[in-house]
């Protein structure tokens, strides 16, 4: 059926999406909001499945910025979910959350950094932190599956216990290459 | 397409809609939406944009979401709503019965010199809202619509809804809300009895 992007799971990548997953629920996470992307398609599914949390599919990135004020200001906490090449749409929303002072966790897998196929990926995949830099987002880089709790709960701590806006890099590599052909890599 | 100019004065408008407004939490819209919410008088349940331009019904959604049992309110304006044309499309995905969004449609981008907007120029709001799937949709252009509009808000299964408010055109004098984020983001949260950590 699919020719092209055909998904293919890196053997390193197993089960890093669960352990993000139960670190977001120890952390009391109520909404989750996303556009999709394949890197995050297991707790997009996880996500949905839970009766707790509400989760939201956006139209473009910036939506979920908004999104994650308004849950604030009702009392949830709230995660977005985007790959690399939505995040430059973030950055005028991003100043709602610095004049407020609004937690912003958000978790971003990369594109156009590991094994990139598609040249078009990686303009905004190189420009991707520092996207978020210039609107005053902390940047942190989850790179090994083992440490996924553990860069996930110092995000989680850092946006809604100190009031910053937070995005961790999922770095392509563990994401796996992405199979664009049945014949050749 | 024929393009039937507004007539409701805004302030008079945005003051029936909050009058008697009980539990109402209210978002608003930056630019002259902001200005007519604290004009019809301040509270802690209002927490006015002065920025985020189109982000004003998602605001609500996530707000809407946290608070079901409380009925939220989004007033802003044609422009800023434009902008965020796709977060129709979101919230009807949700369909937070809870959640309502008031469109003042002058047909104009009132904040920076009175140019036409999408809206002016044939664009129908309530009409995107419909295709978009929000469940209740209405085109108000008398005070008699808005006081229906504002009995409807009460009834938290019967969201989302967007009416269409058909204001004039023309400027009203400013009248300016706290400017402090974060000082609006704790009261609103202080007035749904969180404490400032």
């Amino acid at each position: 059926m699919d020719q092209i992007a055909v998904h293919q799971d890196s053997a390193t990548s197993s089960d890093w999406p669960v352990a993000i997953y139960r670190t977001l629920k120890s952390f009391g996470v109520a909404q989750v909001s996303y556009v999709p992307d394949a890197g995050h398609s297991k707790l997009i599914k996880l996500s949905h499945a839970d009766a707790d949390i509400k989760t939201t599919v956006l139209t473009t990135e910036e939506e979920g910025v908004a999104m994650a004020a308004g849950a604030w200001l009702g009392g949830d906490r709230a995660v977005l979910l985007m790959q690399s090449s939505g995040v430059g749409n973030c950055v005028n929303m991003l100043s709602l959350m610095a004049s407020c002072r609004f937690p912003l966790l958000t978790l971003v897998t990369m594109r156009g950094e590991w094994a990139e196929f598609n040249p078009w990926q990686i303009p905004m995949g190189r420009a991707t932190p520092q996207a978020f830099e210039i609107m005053g987002a902390t940047v942190l880089r989850l790179e090994n599956p083992d440490d996924a709790e553990e860069v996930i709960s110092a995000a989680a701590s850092l946006a809604y216990d100190g009031d910053q806006q937070v995005a961790v890099l999922i770095s392509q590599r563990m994401i796996g290459r992405k199979k664009w052909t049945r014949e050749t890599h | 397409m024929s393009i039937t100019p507004g007539t409701l004065d805004r302030r008079a408008a945005v003051k029936a809609l909050l009058a008697d407004r009980g539990d109402l939490l209210v978002i608003s819209g930056l630019g002259s939406s902001s200005y007519d919410v604290f004009d019809a008088g301040d509270h802690a349940s209002n927490f006015y944009l002065w920025g985020a331009m189109g982000g004003a019904a998602m605001v609500g959604l996530g707000l809407a979401l946290a608070q079901p049992k409380r009925p939220v309110l989004v007033v802003t304006g044609d422009g800023e709503q434009l902008m965020g044309i796709g977060s129709l499309l979101t919230i009807a995905t949700k369909q937070p019965g809870n959640l309502s969004v008031a469109v003042l449609d002058n047909g104009h981008f009132g904040e920076t010199g009175m140019q036409p907007s999408h809206s002016g120029l044939g664009a129908r709001l309530e009409v995107i809202a419909d295709g978009a799937g929000i469940r209740s949709v209405s085109d108000i252009a008398d005070m008699a619509g808005i006081e229906r509009f504002r009995n409807s808000l009460r009834d938290l299964s019967g969201g989302p809804r967007l009416a269409r408010i058909r204001i004039a055109a023309g400027e009203v004098e400013r009248a300016l809300p706290p400017r402090d984020g974060t000082y609006l983001k704790n009261r609103f949260r202080g007035h749904l009895g969180f404490k400032v950590s």
